[in-house]
This record gives C-alpha cells, sequence and structure tokens, in this order.
C-alpha cells in the first residue's frame, strides 16, 4: 500500500437539526484512485465540500494530509494546501480563454505588474500537452468548447494548482463515450504520477474499471471501505441500497391503448422531420448520440422551441404549439434534462416548485387554495419518497434525486396525457433510479403516454416498449421491444 | 454563539411561517423579523434620545411621512421580485400628480379624475414593462429611459410652473385624501394599510403572486413551466406605475397643487425600503411585510433625526449607514445558511 496522501477521521456535519454526515473516515492514498459511493443524499457531495474548504466539519473530526492535521477554511486554503475538487457543474468563465480560466486569480505576471499573457499561454499549453489534450488552443473562449474539452481544462486548472489529491464529482455525466475514454486516460496519467484521486461516480461499471479501493456512504456514514477487486457488483449496490436490487429495470407490459400522440412531419431547430405515433400505456424510447436532436424533439413537442412545419396531435386533435404554455394545456408534460437550470426553481421551497405548472388547476378564480394545495403536494412527496425534512424545504438543499422527483412530480401534477422524460435518471443514484422506473410503469398503468430520452442504453432497453433511434434530427431506425439491442441501436445511431 | 442556528429560530416562528406563504417561507420570515427586530431597537433608542419620540401625535406623523414612500415601495417590491427594476415611478408620480391636479382644475368630478390618474399610471409602467419584455431591455435601462423622458414630460405639460388643485369643485374633497382623517387616522396613512392588504393578498394568496416570485426566481423554469413570463412582467410594471399614480395623487392632494419636479429620487428611498426588507434584488425572494417595515425604518429614522436636530447633510450620511447596516444583518443571516 503507498503512503495516505489524505485521511479524514471522525468527520460529522449538521445542517440545523439533520446530521448529514455521522463520523465518517476515509483515506485516499498516493497513486490510488478511491471511487467513493452512495446514494443520492448519502453525504458525498456534503463530505468533499469540507475536504474542499466550502463547508466546515463539527467539532471533533480530524482532517490530516500527509499525516498532519490540517484546518480547510475556505476554498482557497484548500487550493493552498493541494486539493483539488472538479465539480458536478463545471466551473468556468464562458467568456474568457482557455488559459486565462487556467490561471485566474493566479495570472503569472511580469515584474511591472501587467500580466504575462505569453507565459500563461505557454504554460496552459503545457498543462494541456501534459493531460494529451495539445488539441485545445488555449486562446479559445472555454464557451466555445464542448463539454468534455471543458472537463479538461477544469482538469488542467486544478493540476496548475499543483493538486495532490484531486477530487473529480461525477466528472462523466455529461460526457460523450470518446471524451470518457480521454478521461480515463487522464485518471491512469495522474495515478501513476502519483495523485490521489477520490472518483464520485453513480456508475457501477467505472468504479470497477477505474478505482483500486471503493468507499461507500449511506444516509451520512461509512459503511465499507475497502479494494474494489474485492467486491460484486451486486454486493456493491447492496453496501449502497442496504437492500439487494434484485431487477434494475422493472418493466411491465401491458396492452397499447389508443394513439395518444401523433407528431407528423415535424421541422424545428435540430429536427428535420420527424414523424411517429406513440400509444396510450406505451414507453417509447428515443436512442441517439449527442447532438441527434432528442432534446430538440422534444422540446419543439412541448412547444418550447419553435415548429417550422409539421404537427402534432394528441388525442387526435392537433395542437398550436408557440409556446410551453400551449405544451402544457395540450396535457403535453416535459420533465427536462438539466433541472437545474430548466426543470426546478433552486431557491424556492418544494411546495411551490411542484405545484408551479399545476397552479392554474389548484387556483381555481385566481386565488391559490392552500389547503388543496398542501395535501398534493404532501401526497406526491409521499407516493415519490422525496427525502426532505418537509414541503418548503428549499429544493436546492436536496440531492440530485430527490430534485429530479421533484422535477418529475412537478409536470405529472399537471395531469398529463404526454409526458416526456429528458434523461430522467442522470445524476441519479441506484436506489432512487428504480423508484422512478416504478413511477414510469405507474403512468403506463394510467394510460399516458412516455416518450423516454435517454443516453443509459440498457435503461434504455430496459424501460422502453418501442425504440425509436434518432439521428441528425431524423428517424433512423425503429425496434419493437423484443428486436432492440444495443448494437442495433448505436448501428442506425451513427447512420 | 453569533452564528444563529437555522433550526431553533425557524421552530419559534412555525406560526408566522404558517401564514406567509412564500417561497423559503422559514428564511424569509427571518429576514423580516430581523428587520422588524431592527425598527423596534431602532425606536427604542431614539424614545431614549427624544421624549417627543413616542407620542401618538409623532407617530401618527411618521406613518403620514412614511404614506408615500411605503405606497411606491409596494409596487417596487413586485417589481423587484421579478428581478427587475423601477427606476421611472418619481416621474411618473410627478407627471400623474400633475395631470391629476389639471383634471381637478379643470372641474372633472373626483372619481374621474382619480381613475383616470391611476389608470394613466399603470398605463406608463405598462409600457416599460413591454419594453422589458418584448424589447429585452435591460430593466435599469428601460426604467432609466421611462424616467428621464416622463420628467421631460412632466416639464413639458406643467411648463416648468406647478399647477394649482386648490380651485375646482372637486378640490375640497380631493384635499382630504392626502391631508384629511379619518377616525383620528390621516387618509394617507389609511390609503398605505388598504394598499398593503392588497398587494399583501395578491403576492401571497393568488396564482399571479406566485408566478411573480417565480419569474424572479428563474424566468426560463417559469417559462417552462408554461407560465407567459411578458404578461407577469408587463403587469408588475403596471402595478408599479399605478401606485406611484397613487402617490402622485396623495402628494398632489396634500400640497393642493403638483410640482414638476416632485418625487425627485424617490425611486432609491423606495428601493432601499424594499432592500432594507430583506427583499433580494436578484428577484424571487422577498416579502411585502419587509417593504412595510423597511419603509417604516426609514420614515423613523428620517423623524428621529429631525426630532433630534440633525443636520439634513448629515441625515443622508445617515440614512446611508442605516442602510448598509440592514442589508449587511440581512445578507449575514443568508450566509449563515
Amino acid at each position: 500500500m503507498t503512503k495516505v496522501l489524505l485521511e479524514l477521521r471522525n468527520i460529522s456535519k449538521t445542517f440545523g437539526d439533520v446530521r448529514v454526515l455521522d463520523r465518517v473516515g476515509l483515506r485516499a492514498r498516493a497513486g490510488r484512485v478511491l471511487g467513493l459511493v452512495g446514494e443520492n443524499g448519502a453525504g458525498k457531495s456534503t463530505l468533499m465540500k469540507i475536504v474542499s474548504g466550502i463547508h466546515r466539519p463539527d467539532p471533533g473530526g480530524e482532517i490530516l494530509l500527509d499525516g498532519a492535521p490540517v484546518a480547510i477554511a475556505s476554498p482557497r486554503r484548500a487550493m493552498d494546501l493541494g486539493i483539488g475538487i472538479i465539480h458536478q457543474e463545471l466551473n468556468l468563465l464562458p467568456g474568457l480563454s482557455v488559459a486565462e480560466n487556467i490561471f485566474l486569480g493566479r495570472e503569472p505576471r511580469r515584474t511591472s505588474g501587467r500580466i504575462d499573457w505569453r507565459a500563461m499561454r505557454d504554460a496552459a499549453a503545457e498543462l494541456l500537452r501534459s493531460l494529451k489534450q495539445d488539441h485545445i488552443d488555449p486562446r479559445l473562449l472555454v464557451g466555445r468548447l464542448g463539454v468534455g474539452a471543458q472537463q479538461m481544462v477544469e482538469i488542467a486548472r486544478t493540476l496548475s494548482q499543483r493538486a495532490e489529491v484531486i477530487i473529480m464529482d461525477e466528472p462523466t455525466d455529461a460526457l460523450t463515450d470518446v471524451e470518457t475514454k480521454i478521461l480515463f486516460d487522464v485518471i491512469r496519467h495522474l495515478k501513476s504520477d502519483g495523485k490521489a484521486i477520490i472518483y464520485i461516480s453513480h456508475r457501477l461499471g467505472e468504479i470497477f474499471a477505474e478505482c483500486d479501493d471503493v468507499a461507500v456512504l449511506r444516509d451520512g456514514r461509512l459503511v465499507h471501505e475497502g479494494l474494489v477487486a474485492d467486491l460484486t457488483e451486486g454486493q456493491l449496490i447492496h453496501q449502497m441500497v442496504g437492500r439487494a436490487i434484485t431487477d434494475q429495470y422493472p418493466y411491465e407490459a401491458q396492452p397499447a391503448g389508443p394513439v395518444r400522440l401523433e407528431v407528423r412531419n415535424l421541422v424545428a431547430p435540430g429536427v428535420a422531420g420527424v414523424s411517429f405515433t406513440a400509444h396510450a400505456g406505451e414507453v417509447v424510447g428515443f436512442a441517439g448520440l449527442m447532438g441527434a436532436g432528442r432534446t430538440e424533439l422534444a422540446r419543439a413537442i412541448y412547444g418550447a422551441n419553435r415548429l417550422r412545419s409539421g404537427s402534432v396531435l394528441v388525442d387526435g386533435k392537433a395542437c398550436r404549439l408557440r409556446r410551453p404554455r400551449d405544451g402544457v394545456r395540450a396535457g403535453i408534460a416535459y420533465v427536462t434534462e438539466d433541472r437545474k437550470s430548466d426543470g426546478l426553481i433552486q431557491p424556492h421551497a418544494i411546495r411551490t416548485n411542484m405545484a408551479l405548472s399545476a397552479l392554474p388547476a389548484l387556483s381555481p378564480g385566481g386565488m391559490v387554495r392552500r389547503a388543496g394545495e398542501r395535501a398534493v403536494v404532501a401526497d406526491y412527496m409521499r407516493r415519490f419518497a422525496v427525502k426532505a425534512p418537509d414541503m418548503e424545504a428549499e429544493v436546492r438543499t436536496l440531492s440530485g434525486g430527490n430534485q429530479q422527483k421533484v422535477s418529475l412530480a412537478k409536470s405529472l401534477l399537471t395531469q398529463p396525457k404526454v409526458v416526456i422524460l429528458d434523461e430522467p435518471t442522470r445524476g441519479v443514484d441506484v436506489g432512487a433510479r428504480r423508484e422512478i422506473y416504478t413511477l414510469i410503469n405507474e403512468m403506463k398503468a394510467r394510460g399516458m403516454c412516455i416518450l423516454l430520452i435517454s443516453s443509459d442504453m440498457p435503461e434504455l432497453l430496459g424501460m422502453s416498449d418501442r425504440i425509436l433511434v434518432l439521428s441528425r434530427g431524423r428517424v433512423t431506425g425503429a425496434f419493437a421491444r423484443d428486436q432492440a439491442s444495443q448494437h442495433a441501436i448505436m448501428e442506425r445511431a451513427v447512420a | 454563539m453569533d452564528t444563529s442556528s437555522p433550526a431553533s429560530p425557524a421552530n419559534g416562528s412555525t406560526a408566522i411561517a404558517a401564514r406567509n406563504p412564500r417561497p423559503g417561507t422559514v428564511l424569509r420570515t427571518l429576514a423580516a423579523q430581523k428587520s422588524l427586530l431592527g425598527l423596534l431597537a431602532l425606536m427604542a433608542v431614539i424614545s431614549v434620545l427624544s421624549p417627543h419620540f413616542l407620542t401618538t401625535e409623532n407617530l401618527l406623523i411618521i406613518l403620514r411621512q412614511t404614506s408615500i414612500n411605503a405606497i411606491i415601495a409596494f409596487g417596487m417590491t413586485f417589481v423587484i421580485l421579478t428581478a427587475g427594476i423601477d427606476l421611472s415611478v418619481g416621474s411618473i408620480l410627478a407627471l400623474t400628480g400633475a395631470v391629476c391636479a389639471a383634471l381637478i382644475g379643470a372641474n372633472f368630478s373626483l372619481p374621474i379624475v382619480l381613475i383616470a390618474t391611476l389608470a394613466l399610471g399603470a398605463l406608463l409602467g405598462a409600457v416599460s414593462g413591454l419594453i422589458v419584455s418584448v424589447g429585452r431591455v435591460q430593466p435599469f435601462i428601460a426604467t432609466l429611459v421611462a424616467m428621464t423622458v416622463l420628467r421631460g414630460a412632466t416639464l413639458v405639460f406643467t411648463a416648468g410652473r406647478p399647477i394649482d388643485a386648490g380651485e375646482g369643485a372637486a378640490a375640497d374633497a380631493f384635499w382630504h385624501i392626502g391631508g384629511g382623517y379619518l377616525f383620528g387616522v390621516p387618509v394617507p396613512v389609511i390609503l398605505t394599510g388598504v394598499v398593503f392588504l392588497i398587494c399583501w393578498f395578491v403576492l401571497s394568496q393568488m396564482r399571479f403572486g406566485r408566478y411573480v416570485y417565480a419569474v424572479g426566481g428563474s424566468e426560463q423554469v417559469a417559462r417552462l413551466a408554461g407560465i407567459d413570463t411578458g404578461r407577469i412582467k408587463v403587469a408588475v410594471y403596471a402595478i408599479s406605475g399605478l401606485l406611484a399614480a397613487l402617490a402622485g395623487i396623495v402628494l398632489t392632494a396634500r400640497l393642493q397643487s403638483a410640482q414638476p419636479t416632485a418625487g425627485t429620487s424617490y425611486e432609491l428611498d423606495a428601493i432601499a425600503a424594499v432592500v432594507v426588507g430583506g427583499t433580494s434584488l436578484m428577484g424571487g425572494r422577498g416579502t411585502l411585510f419587509g417593504t412595510l417595515v423597511g419603509a417604516l425604518i426609514i420614515g423613523v429614522l428620517n423623524n428621529a433625526l429631525n426630532l433630534l436636530d440633525v443636520s439634513s447633510y448629515y441625515q443622508m450620511i445617515a440614512k446611508g449607514a442605516v442602510i448598509l447596516l440592514a442589508v449587511l444583518v440581512d445578507s449575514r443571516g443568508k450566509a449563515t445558511n
């Protein structure tokens, strides 16, 4: 075993009355990747926020760096101590260049005090080269880079701070397969350089492929710590949820009802003529690579993007879709892929967020019926098993999975006929995933028609009755459930 | 124990929280209570310093002097909750006041004058709202333009001279709106109370109020939730304009004449009241009650500084300091949360 670079002892954290972390200990070793896993809300992010100086631990806990106890009072201090964190949401300034982002606040200066642009560019280029990312020009504006390249810039920034401990919080969530591969190369490279890496991910496959050690948090406690090689995937899931999940995709077959949704020759931004029908009680999966037009199609059906031509019929009735409002009125609900910026008002309460779309029904005559609202919200919180102190809790305090449930509930409260789920389980842990699948079944049983957009192929295959493949804004393949396979879908997706 | 635990005060205020339906209820209640505490502390200190302060007469004077700023600030609260700002209220006050005085002078009946004046205010506000929502102009710029243009329009309309509202058939009845008493309470104070109740009801009990908070919380989310965000924006600026016109009526009635320069820099007092009351300039968070307290803090301070014979030069410095203090306390409260 190599040297322990970062050690946490007895770390607890309490917010108000809620104990989020309970005497957690953790060790990250030089030249090894520690996978940190746990359900949403298990305390992973809070723990990492303590390590990176955003939160202070409760008294009694200890953080040791290279064996010496340290106090991490601020993100700046964490940086100085050599702890770098790459957040789930990228923290880059899109209007600045790659080099400026990497050296933000630490720009190399000439003796006159002026920024030494050349030195900065060269140093940035050098860093990117060390990450085998020579193709990224340090002079480019970050806003013009893809998500994958932005992630690399984040990593370069962390390295430029001479970080010895590097924390990655779900780094592959927004990456394509190719970009993910590059990231793994980089991780291996950092490993061989003797860095300690803490890798947080919901994708267990990545944990098994890339990590040496694994630590499992459940409900704020460390429930397992050990070598990845000593565990099977089933055992790991069992540790995370405290119960065995036998069937990951609880698909329920159901006879299809009448046609609910008909899309004819739809042309919209990113959509180049799509036609399909979907039935009541049917889940239609949409496969495709990034940029294939799936989200654009969803937004056009919902009225968030303008239709250029074509029509959308719900229960045989043509809808005029110019705004999201028209979609809501036509009985179409859209659960956005980006719940942070499109789905929920982060600083507002669960109650007001959940009720937002359905407010017209909850406020006859313009007056909000408070009792009715509370009852409905309480009902959905119970049925969706939203973990929160109460319905007044601010959404931003919830974990990703719970936020997703609130977002889902918000859409379902409008009693839609058609539900479009755009990446419903992105950033959601195993347990909450399973609950979302159960909800999909429930929606099916209630005669809704569900369009499921997902980049998670097993999920698509596991939950869909039918799968349509999109490529460059067109339908390039259609498969019945029993004919679909990853291979066949991928063939059509690259067509 | 200077960092207040978020839990214990929250428990203590559940009764209030239940009445306050806003998003992030507990936090907002705390903020509102904090400014209320500030107000009470301020009053306690002043009552020690000046024996004339805590008298019914003086308190009524404070309320009456606060009423105009409070009425404007209520409208401003709607706008700021949508993450906007309305710099044009002072100019709207002046223009509507002048039109009101002219109409009274021209012997129109009082109800017609009042309705026309309020409608004009709402219309002027709605135009700013349209420029913001349809024209996609920053609220600061749109209302800065409105402020300038409407001030100019006021000067054109009045030819730069005060307009007398002391003649005309309705003049006497009109005067009561600004200077009269009802059950021993100045009419402007009663008006302020009524406006507060209506605005509170709209913001906290009506769907429209929820939409106002939602638009300020995240316009994108609100739009995708099917809310007509443009309409909400036009409406809040119209409300702000309408209430500025009401303030214009009260001021004109009290002075029996409309000054072309009336209301200059009133927008800043209104914004200060809203901010001192704990409403976030980023939108989506805040309460009308906080604004009322904020307006009272400013009113009490003005009154006290006069009672204590502080020169008006120093008054401005003191006012600025208190606003800063209030905002610091408020943001500190948010940071510990």
